[in-house]
């Protein structure tokens, strides 16, 4: 059985369609075409391919059937195929016209076709001019375009395609979470005004009870401007005419300059739709600032009919001016140059291809699934990665700083107070595994609750658990615990002696104990970081402790001395000192002392200003987790919309017919690849071939 | 890294290295994260008008994660948080126990008798004034003293020195352990870190080497208790004072005996009276390195100020203790501290079970105690006050 793997899914579903009505699409070399039509073979030579370009916004074939005649079959949106038709066809024309007005009615994409019979004699001329233009030095694109132009016109319409899109399960919920975590959404699209406004407002984005969405869809510079100076004003009245721009400088050595645009405070909701054309000029450097700011006053924006490089721009004037993180998803090879541009660039695996994922940082097979990816994974993995620099810091800024203490009872002679092995093992061994299983596992609430309590995203955007005053905060803490951590066991053994009267003030008893007191201390500082005690957490801390144990008093024995005598001379000083019971009881002041006081102002500090986390992790001890959200229905709800399925890039049409390439790949990937190409219905340029089933290795494979 | 749900995302795609930091990113929604996203979330026409010819293939995703508690970050877990409930009798708790110990600590190091004797010498009046000038040598000075009541024994008798850094790093690591280990090849070349107390003037080999051991103290004190107007000498003990590791393990003689033949070639440290082997002429077994006062002195203090066991008094009539009375302190002044304003001190003490006097850690078990019980109700007031908001 023959599978055709379509390039992008429309072009599936009319070749299928084809199929169906008696034409089957059967094979295909770099010149021709096989069809089975009506259980007849048919070949046609394919002569010229009149590639698609973002302007042209149609794409035609030239192919000569086996009777000799020559045809050419053009697709492309309506309304420039409706330009270009003979003048026998207006009856027609008004006739599809309904239809088109239908089929957008029910939410379906279109297409039209048309076709037009070529003279032999013109044609010769033609295919001369054309091998010309297409070998020319200057001026190759004009000189095309201008062929295409001239042979493409007087068409007669065959008619219309549509083509059912629906959304994906749980679009809508999963933008209404992603909003409730004050994430900010702006829909980057190709298709047309109408579809984008439908997909809004069917995903949520576009409500009614908005107060007014914008259109901007001038083609003038001074056009754009004054509708987007209209919304702004109309949006926000008070506001100053010029945008504030805060310069400031950050990153290493403040080498890094920034303007960040303010967030401007709007009453009620607004949504700002703008299309590909006032957006070329909305980006150009007089007015993207007004862009921005109106942009951003909205909840909504969607930019529709904009080209993969618009898109990209998009994304960098938004991280240029707000200093904000982005998130570019999308599954098409278009969006390929947004996801590379925002900050996290997530691709959708789905049917338009592997180009989008190929050049994302993550990947999923559903829309819906950015909330689990954000939510969820994002979230412990921000609190994760911040508790596990602070525990960093603290740990070694505890330890650096009790030797600065010591410095001045040791005449500054930089005499560690610790013992070598012990520094050299402290961030290697008896500190490191603990923080890895927190920084693994922890989570302060399960994702079922991040789910429930999307507002508990917002913590990472406000920078909130590793900032500048974070970081000064973790070093005042390491500051009073290295304070502690010396002054201790200083005040605790100055001018005591063991319990039979011998010496415990001697410096390797105090390092000991010091160090002792240290690794006490920064365990139970993790403790009480860590919110999620799994075994392995559990495991790792005491194991730490024990380990450390082990190995002091491994080290300081009595045979570790005897083979390696100057290597080790701590010998005896775990066995004379770990007896007393003055040493225990000032590890045990010590500790508790460095760690009561974190205690009592955390417990503090969530009775006087709980965060929603500590809210949520409080109600979470009262109440039984949430269930998991159920798997909403897929919803058919008619919109009103309509488009075309056009998403394409120049190019393929000079691929194919150049017959380079293809003849380097294994005959039946190429197969697979020429097929898509030379069909006019669909044009997508989305990469994953899936020839016939039992390849599946092979092409897979030759992808990557 | 773990995994992202993607157990959807089919074959021979998760691979493909996009990891936490696929673009150099992390993960960090810092700030408002704007998502920007096209309408491709469009699943296209699976289902449109004509249904797919091929069915979908149904089987095995082998990249597909395994669905285990640790990979799907599941894990059981106990998720402590800081309740009321648990904070506050914490707290007090502890408070109470505290104060508890740090009673019991605060009344055991009173008990603690202690004596010190500066014998400095820094002021003209005292009684070692004389011997404080470093040209004179083998000076002799006397203290006396008075107890009123029985200083119960065991009496240990230790020196103390202050402003002394033995704590200082070169001066701490001037030593070689292999050599005081009773290794003869270092007998002849000792460890660089003994410069410049390594060689003598006449490049012969000084052992011990180092300043640790060059500086030995070598003050000597003889006690007399004044009787009837004569004096009675006080036995001292000089033995056992030093730890038994250090005796035993750490610090060891060259098997020659006698001892002297080890030493041929060798000079002794410059600021010694006599060589190592002569340290203790009483005792055979009490010299070169495992003198006992050899050893105290070779354990380094932790802090410039500090005191080192000297003697025990534990035999005879004085096992119970100093009885009340008048005593008399023979010190052999030849040790010199004035140069780095140093001072000296006799401190004769006994102990306890948690060792030598020391007020500080009981006084810190009771504030810290007493805190805790503050801040319990402190804490019992803010509880109170402001109660945990139930609403969201």
């Amino acid at each position: 059985e023959l599978n055709y793997q379509a390039q992008s899914p429309d072009e599936g579903a009319l070749v299928t369609a084809a199929r169906n009505f008696g034409f089957v699409f059967r094979s295909r070399t770099p010149e021709t075409i096989t069809m089975m039509e009506m259980g007849e073979k048919v070949t046609y030579e394919l002569l010229a391919v009149l590639d698609f370009n973002n302007v042209r916004k149609r794409m035609s074939v030239i192919v000569r059937s086996p009777d000799g005649k020559m045809t050419l079959y053009c697709k492309g949106a309506d309304t420039i195929i409706f330009e270009r038709l003979d003048r026998s066809c207006k009856k027609l024309m008004k006739v599809t016209t309904g239809h088109l007005n239908e089929y957008a009615g029910d939410g379906l994409r279109t297409l039209a076709l048309a076709y037009k019979h070529l003279e032999e004699s013109y044609m010769e001329e033609w295919i001369q001019r054309h091998h010309e233009a297409s070998t020319a030095l200057e001026g190759r694109e004009e000189r095309l375009d201008q062929l295409y132009e001239e042979i493409e016109k007087d068409m007669i319409l065959l008619g219309a395609t549509a083509v059912e899109d629906k959304l994906q399960d749980g679009v809508p919920h999963t933008i209404e979470q992603l909003a409730k975590a004050d994430i900010k959404i702006w829909v980057l699209t190709g298709d047309k005004q109408e579809t984008a406004e439908n997909i809004g407002y069917s995903c949520n984005m576009l409500r009614e009870e908005m107060k007014d969405v914008f259109i901007v869809a001038a083609n003038t510079t001074e056009g754009v401007k004054q509708e987007l100076q209209y919304a702004r004003r109309k949006m926000c009245p008070g506001a100053a005419e010029e945008p504030t721009v805060t310069k400031a400088r950050a990153g290493l050595f403040w080498l890094k300059k920034m303007e960040t645009v303010q967030d401007e405070k709007v009453e009620g909701e607004y949504g700002l739709i703008i299309n590909g054309h006032s957006l070329a000029f909305a980006l150009e450097k007089d007015l993207e600032l007004e862009l921005l700011r109106t942009a951003c006053m909205c909840q909504t924006v969607i930019c529709c009919r904009v080209t993969p490089l618009q898109k990209a721009q998009v994304v960098e004037l938004v991280k240029k001016y707000k200093q904000a993180i982005t998130l570019a998803i999308g599954d098409g090879a278009n969006d390929v140059s947004m996801i590379k541009a925002a900050h996290i660039g997530v691709g959708i695996s789905g049917q338009e291809g592997m180009q989008a994922v190929l050049s994302s940082d993550f990947s999923f097979a559903q829309f819906r699934y950015l909330q689990r990816l954000l939510l969820v994974h994002g979230r412990w993995s921000y609190l994760r990665m911040c508790k596990f620099l602070q525990y960093f810091f603290y740990k070694n800024f505890t330890f650096t700083f009790v030797h600065f203490w010591y410095a001045f009872f040791c005449g500054f002679s930089a005499q560690t107070v610790y013992d070598e092995w012990f520094i050299a093992l402290y961030n290697l061994v008896y500190t490191c595994l603990p923080i890895l299983s927190l920084s693994l596992f922890d989570q302060d609430v399960n994702d079922r609750w991040s789910f429930q309590y999307p507002q508990l995203y917002s913590p990472g955007q406000l920078n909130m658990y590793f900032s500048k005053k974070a970081f000064v905060r973790c070093m005042m803490h390491s500051c009073y615990s290295s304070l502690v951590l010396f002054f201790i066991p200083w005040g605790a053994m100055h001018d005591t002696v063991r319990d039979d009267g011998r010496d415990l003030v001697d410096y390797q008893s105090f390092a000991l104990l010091a160090q002792t007191c240290l690794l006490v201390v920064v365990s139970a500082q993790l403790c009480i970081d860590t919110y999620y005690w799994t075994t392995v957490n559990q495991f790792f801390v005491w194991g730490s402790l024990a380990a450390y144990i082990a190995i002091t008093l491994t080290m300081y024995s009595n045979g570790t001395f005897l083979i390696f005598t100057s290597i080790f001379p701590f010998v005896g000083a775990a066995r004379n000192s770990l007896n007393q019971p003055n040493v225990w009881l000032t590890i045990f002041l010590a500790s508790l002392l460095c760690i009561l006081p974190v205690v009592a102002l955390r417990f503090i500090l969530i009775q006087i200003r709980p965060t929603i986390n500590d809210k949520v992790r409080h109600k979470m001890q009262m109440e039984a987790p949430p269930a998991p959200a159920p798997r909403r229905p897929v919803r058919r709800v008619s919109t009103r919309r309509s488009g075309y399925a056009f998403s394409h890039s120049q190019g393929y049409g000079a691929l194919v017919t150049s017959e380079r390439f293809l003849f380097k790949r294994p005959l039946k990937s190429l197969l697979a690849f020429s097929i898509q190409t030379d069909l006019p219905l669909a044009t997508n340029q989305a990469k994953l071939f899936r020839p016939i089933p039992e390849e599946i290795e092979g092409s897979q494979s030759s992808q990557s | 890294m773990y995994s992202m749900s993607m157990w959807n995302v089919g074959r021979g795609r998760k691979k493909k290295g996009r990891g936490m930091t696929g673009k150099g990113e992390l993960l960090h929604p810092g700030k408002d994260l704007s998502v920007l996203l096209t309408s491709l979330f469009l699943c296209s026409p699976v289902d449109c008008a004509i249904k797919a010819m091929v069915k979908h293939e149904q089987e095995e995703f082998p990249n597909r994660p395994d669905n285990t508690a640790f990979t799907q970050q599941r894990l059981p877990a106990w998720q402590p948080i800081l309740s009321a409930g648990i904070v506050i009798p914490g707290f007090v708790l502890i408070g109470l126990a505290f104060i508890g110990v740090g009673v019991g600590l605060f009344i055991t190091s009173r008990d603690v008798q202690v004596l010190e004797l500066d014998y400095t010498g820094a002021v003209a009046t005292d009684p070692c004034y004389k011997c404080s000038d470093p040209s004179i040598k083998n000076c002799e000075c006397t203290m006396e003293f008075h107890l009123d009541t029985l200083f119960k024994g065991p009496v240990f008798i230790y020196y103390g020195l202050t402003n002394y850094f033995q704590n200082q790093r070169k001066y701490g690591i001037s030593k070689d352990d292999n050599q005081l280990y009773g290794d003869l090849d270092t007998f002849k070349s000792p460890a660089s870190e003994c410069f410049p107390y390594g060689y003598d003037s006449k490049s012969k080999p000084i052992v011990p080497c180092g300043a640790l051991a060059n500086s030995m103290f070598n003050d000597t004190f003889r006690l007399y208790r004044m009787v009837n107007g004569s004096k009675k000498e006080v036995p001292l003990n000089g033995k056992g004072i030093a730890w038994w590791t250090d005796q035993n393990v750490k610090y060891r003689n060259p098997n020659e005996t006698p001892l002297i033949n080890a030493f041929n070639g060798t000079v002794k440290p410059i600021n010694w009276p006599k060589a190592a082997y002569e340290l203790d002429t009483t005792d055979v077994y009490n010299n070169g390195f495992i003198n006992q006062d050899f050893l105290v002195w070779m354990r380094r203090a932790a802090l410039p100020n500090f005191r080192k066991l000297y003697r025990r008094i534990t035999k005879d009539e004085y096992q119970a203790g100093l009885p009340a009375g008048n005593y008399s302190l023979e010190i052999s002044y030849n040790y010199h501290v004035l140069s780095f304003k140093g001072k000296k001190k006799l401190v004769l003490s006994n102990i306890s079970w948690m060792g030598g006097k020391n007020d500080f850690l009981g006084i810190a078990y009771l504030v810290v105690g007493s805190l805790c019980v503050i801040m319990s109700i402190v804490m019992l007031i803010v509880y109170a006050k402001f109660k945990f908001p139930e609403e969201d």
